[in-house]
């Protein structure tokens, strides 16, 4: 069986994987809620009755081969951070967190797949892949489930489908969405717009990070509400034809920003950069939001290939649960900032200063007068 | 403006716009915070709409605080025991055959949630075929006990061995 340690010491294979064309969308996530028949969801069950459940579903899960020599976990057997280090991964939700006894984490060696036992439904599992691949993601979550399904009898209707504790779920028990990077759609105003357009479709839209509106490191997840009178398919279809086009918006946006203020633009890195490099003292919000834009940078060409993938990587390592795992005690707020800075700047030690030349040479640069007659 | 679920003046208005439809719903403070509408990402209409589910027969303006004392003869699952009144509690079911028992209370917000009201797309393969294995054993085992009551020997030794056949191919 696989320790905490080991799982939690790579980066997940979809933080690393990205394609730089893919810039606008860092990851694709499916996941089904599925409950078993005649046994009372876990919400309402006693306690006796969730292990029951817990007992007959964790063998099958385990028996996957997909999930051969997987970290598997009563929840009661974890520290509080680290259920909160699963949480800032997204292998577990932070409601399953909550929970601890009649709980099981189990989640794959690559972190490609995670399963929660008895979460608010008995089974919730997903996949997760880099850039935008929900098809991708949904042909290999169904390969589990179909191999689960002839192991464990899923409560189901004719009718309503798969049959879910909350009714928001029920039919396909399908949850599709995706994480996009959109900074070009913020600093040029357009967000606004954009994510009323895509609500306006019946997909939900929210802030990754922050509350209520406001979206910290220009970070959106965007989503479908309905799992109930349409397939699997097409709500799938629906959404990677949306997401392409917010990412096609923010293409669009980043080259106008790029050829109508490139100094705006190259102000915004550089400064992120200056801070990112050199600060001591951090705060998760403004560390957010510089490496939003060092990521951009990263997309734009101001920086060598594979410095969007440290970003992500470092989003991720700077993440209050990350921090204390990484510093192996509790960590107070002060103290954080000062961790996260020390981290930041290490990361970055080597990353060369903002350089936008290489816009310059494809011809797109405007900042130079050109000089005909100079060839 | 009047709260949606008391007398009390409405201080909350949300507003969702769904495949271009407009719904709209406005609260006092205290049912807003009853029915947990404090963190504006973590919404839905729906689940308001399931908040909203009155505790026995709709009666127009009822306060939800005074549903407790009518539960008399609320309706529950025989199964687990889950009343209409812990639906609008917590706003979630208790087991799945509370779709049965409850039907009539859930259908007619499910076109609210929804886009259809009734499943298309992926069938538990494993679950069908076990459905169909249940029926069949049960229908050959009837077969079986008519075909010995009956002193068939012949056709109940087949039988038998079809029901073994089955059995055995469900321990796979």
């Amino acid at each position: 069986m696989m320790r905490f340690t080991t799982l939690i010491k790579h980066p997940a294979d979809w933080m690393t994987g990205g394609q730089e064309e893919h810039g606008a969308v860092l990851t694709s996530r499916i996941r089904f809620a599925r409950n078993l028949r005649r046994h009372p969801f876990p919400g309402w069950a006693t306690r006796d009755q969730r292990a029951a459940a817990l007992e007959m579903m964790r063998p099958a899960v385990e028996a996957l081969p997909a999930m051969k020599d997987a970290f598997s976990q009563e929840l009661c057997d974890l520290s509080s951070v680290q259920k909160q280090v699963l949480v800032e991964r997204h292998l577990i939700s932070r409601e399953h967190a909550a929970r601890s006894d009649g709980s099981a984490a189990v989640i794959e060696r690559r972190q490609s797949f995670s399963l929660m036992l008895n979460e608010e439904d008995h089974l919730r599992m997903q996949a997760i892949r880099p850039g935008l691949q929900l098809a991708a993601a949904y042909a290999s979550l169904s390969e589990l489930d179909a191999g689960l399904e002839t192991q464990l009898e899923f409560a189901f209707d004719p009718t309503l489908g798969y049959l879910t504790t909350c009714p928001t779920n029920l039919g396909t028990g399908l949850r599709a969405s995706a994480m996009l990077h959109l900074p070009a759609l913020v600093l040029s105003d357009q967000i606004g717009q954009v994510l009323q357009a895509v609500n306006k479709i019946g997909l939900a839209v929210r802030g990754l990070y922050g509350e209520g509106t406001e979206s910290l490191g220009n970070l959106y997840q965007i989503s479908n509400q309905s799992t109930l009178g349409e397939s699997e398919e097409t709500i799938i279809r629906r959404l990677e034809r949306v997401i392409s086009q917010v990412a096609l918006h923010e293409r669009n946006a980043r080259a106008k920003l790029l050829e109508d203020d490139p100094s705006m633009v190259a102000d915004k890195i550089g400064r992120a950069y200056g801070v990112l490099r050199h600060a001591h003292i951090i705060d998760s919000k403004e560390a957010l939001n510089h490496l939003s834009l060092l990521r951009l940078g990263g997309n734009l060409g101001f920086f060598p290939a594979g410095t969007a993938t440290l970003c992500d990587t470092l989003l991720m390592d700077i993440q209050p649960a990350h921090l204390q795992l990484h510093a192996g005690r509790k960590l107070s707020a002060e103290e954080r900032d000062t961790i996260r800075a020390e981290i930041v700047r290490s990361r970055l030690q080597t990353l060369p200063t903002p350089d936008n030349s290489s816009n310059n040479n494809n011809g797109e640069n405007l900042s130079e007068p050109i000089t005909p007659g100079d060839a | 403006m009047k709260c949606d679920f008391c007398d009390s003046k409405a201080t909350v208005f949300l507003t969702q716009l769904v495949e271009g439809q407009m719904k709209k719903v406005c609260l006092c403070d205290s049912c807003a915070k009853e029915r947990g509408v404090t963190d504006p990402t973590g919404f839905s209409l729906a689940d308001l709409l399931l908040g909203g589910i009155p505790a026995t027969a709709p009666v127009a303006g009822a306060k939800p605080k005074s549903a407790p004392s009518q539960a008399a003869g609320v309706k529950s699952c025989p199964s687990c025991g889950f009343s209409l009144e812990d639906l609008r509690r917590v706003r979630r079911f208790g087991c799945s055959e509370c779709y049965d028992v409850f039907h009539d209370e859930i259908a007619p917000m499910l076109s609210g949630m929804h886009k259809g009201v009734s499943h298309v797309g992926r069938v538990p393969e494993g679950l069908m075929a076990m459905q169909f294995r249940h029926k069949r054993l049960e229908e050959l085992r009837n077969r079986l006990e008519q075909a010995i009551a009956a002193e068939n020997y012949e056709e109940a030794a087949g039988i038998r061995d079809e029901i073994r056949n089955l059995e055995t191919s469900a321990s796979v």
